[in-house]
């Protein structure tokens, strides 16, 4: 009964994602051109590359154990470490006017710089080749994190506030307690564009690589094997909807973001 | 208990209050009216020590206040920006008394006795979202009395509410004052209740505040929302608070 509705919205929901899948496969092999390959090839070749394995390693290939899981290991290290790094700073610059007022214009020019430029630099300074994608990853995501954690911490309620002072909370206790809570769906906000941003850059930091999907790419170009450059890029795309669908259902369950009711929490922030 | 002396403050070139001394008894529940914009809830603020005053100075039991006095508790007008929403009503009761020393278990028990008095005893796991107005400013003055403050400040607490809850929160005020000991200070631009539920009213003039008049308010207890506005003593004192707050002396014109 349930699962019966629930396939129903399902349905009701995804039909469009399967008509275009179909339209695609049947203009590709209408088409018939070998660089425009028909979705059911794409996804036999992502098979053969990914999902070839034993069935003891859940079928995951020697491909996917080398390259796809390091690189997804690198994308969320970074990530944790950005985000980490971003919500202490934002939020101590959020509290601090003085401090927010002279780091803001160097926060604006670093998050200026287009990160896919810094691999040059850092490759020369990191040498070794999963620092400089660390390194990137961790650059490039910061920004988001930290402006929306400045910008949530910053704007707390003026009422939150006088009644934590008024109640007498200590610092922590008003950290902890209101400042986090209320900053907490711009944060959420920050966290998810930035885990989306982590994707990219793990691909691209990659693509100068020597491992990672986003080598796999470059071979799979060089070779002419067009299935496997298409598959590539559509295991990027399911892994990042993947990713944020997650991430949705992660924060949902954080305690404390509960506070419009039964829906999704408030959202929204900057970029 | 609360000695507010000749107390002043400007935000920039704006004169909010120009002079204003009042006092608070023990156990006596104060009503402060005066017109809208008038600077009482700046008057409030200086007492919570949000504000620091301009001149004069605000005396809790002969102390001066620097800070917030730690015998204090507030309710605040907008229980919408004052009750967290991340926390149950429970925790929004409870949270206050972690400073207090007290053990999880005895934070859990007073924030469930609280509720109770305010007639929300089967609402302690409830967020402020799944609450009405109403719900939500009992929450906000239990926990003012989980607290067990010595001076209560409330800051229009009933402006928010429609007409009738409102009339049950002056009854619930007048019934958790009865029972406990403490002093109450409370702002109100509503005539009715600040003559309804006071002991005293102290009247302010439009901004620059000052105090124009303290009236005694000598009607019997315990009060009721229809006996007592009936009473002829209600009736005069409503009307003369009104000419009082609305009235403005000619010779203030100039200053």
């Amino acid at each position: 009964m349930k699962a019966a509705g629930r396939l129903r919205r399902f349905a009701g929901r995804f039909w469009l994602v399967v008509l275009v899948v179909l339209l695609w496969e049947a203009g590709a092999r209408a088409a018939g051109k070998i660089d425009f390959p028909a979705p059911s090839l794409i996804v036999a070749r992502m098979r053969e590359l990914w999902l070839s394995g034993p069935p003891s390693r859940l079928f995951l290939s020697d491909d996917t154990l080398s390259e796809l899981l390091p690189g997804l290991g690198r994308m969320f290290t970074g990530w944790l470490l950005a985000s980490l790094l971003g919500v202490v700073a934002g939020v101590a610059l959020g509290r601090s006017a003085v401090a927010s007022h002279y780091v803001e214009p160097l926060l604006h020019f670093g998050r200026a710089i287009p990160p896919p430029l810094l691999i040059t630099p850092f490759v020369l300074v990191f040498r070794s080749s999963t620092q400089t994608q660390l390194a990137v990853i961790v650059f490039g995501v910061i920004w988001p994190v930290l402006l929306n954690a400045m910008e949530g911490a910053r704007s707390v309620d003026r009422g939150y506030l006088d009644t934590a002072a008024v109640f007498g909370l200590r610092r922590h206790e008003r950290l902890l307690r209101v400042v986090l809570p209320a900053a907490a769906p711009k944060i959420f906000a920050g966290l998810r564009l930035s885990l989306s941003l982590a994707l990219i850059l793990m691909v691209i930091s990659e693509l100068v690589g020597s491992d990672g999907i986003g080598y796999q790419l470059l071979v799979a170009q060089r070779n002419f094997d067009s299935p496997g450059v298409w598959g590539t890029i559509l295991l990027l795309g399911v892994l990042g909807y993947a990713l944020n669908s997650l991430f949705v259902v992660v924060e949902r369950h954080v305690p404390g973001t509960r506070r419009s009711g039964p829906g999704r929490p408030e959202t929204g922030g900057v970029t | 208990m609360l000695k507010v002396d000749n107390l002043a403050h400007a935000y920039g070139s704006h004169h909010v209050l120009d002079g204003v001394d009042l006092t608070v008894g023990d156990g006596e529940l104060v009503s402060v009216v005066g017109p809208s914009g008038c600077g009482k809830s700046t008057l409030l603020r200086s007492i919570a020590g949000l504000v620091r005053p301009a001149a004069g100075q605000v005396l809790i039991n002969g102390v001066p206040v620097a800070q917030t006095p730690d015998d204090l508790a507030v309710v605040f007008q907008d229980y919408s920006r004052s009750l967290f929403p991340w926390m149950s009503a429970a925790a929004n009761v409870a949270l206050p008394l972690r400073r207090k020393g007290l053990s999880r278990r005895e934070r859990r028990d007073a924030a469930r006795a609280a509720l109770e008095q305010v007639g929300l005893g089967g609402a302690a796991g409830k967020y402020p979202f799944e609450m009405s107005g109403g719900m939500q400013q009992r929450v906000a003055i239990a926990r003012a009395l989980a607290f067990r403050p010595a001076l209560l400040l409330m800051d229009e607490p009933f402006a928010s509410v429609d007409a009738q809850t409102r009339e049950e929160l002056e009854d619930l005020l007048l019934a958790v004052r009865a029972t406990h000991n403490m002093s109450i200070l409370l702002i109100t631009h509503d005539i009715d209740e600040s003559v309804y539920v006071g002991d005293r009213v102290v009247v302010l003039t439009r901004a620059p505040a000052r105090v124009v008049q303290d009236l005694a308010v000598d009607l019997p207890f315990p009060r009721d929302q229809i006996a007592t506005r009936e009473l002829e003593a209600f009736v005069r004192l409503r009307a003369e608070v009104g000419k009082l707050v609305r009235g403005r002396p000619v010779d203030k014109e100039s200053q």
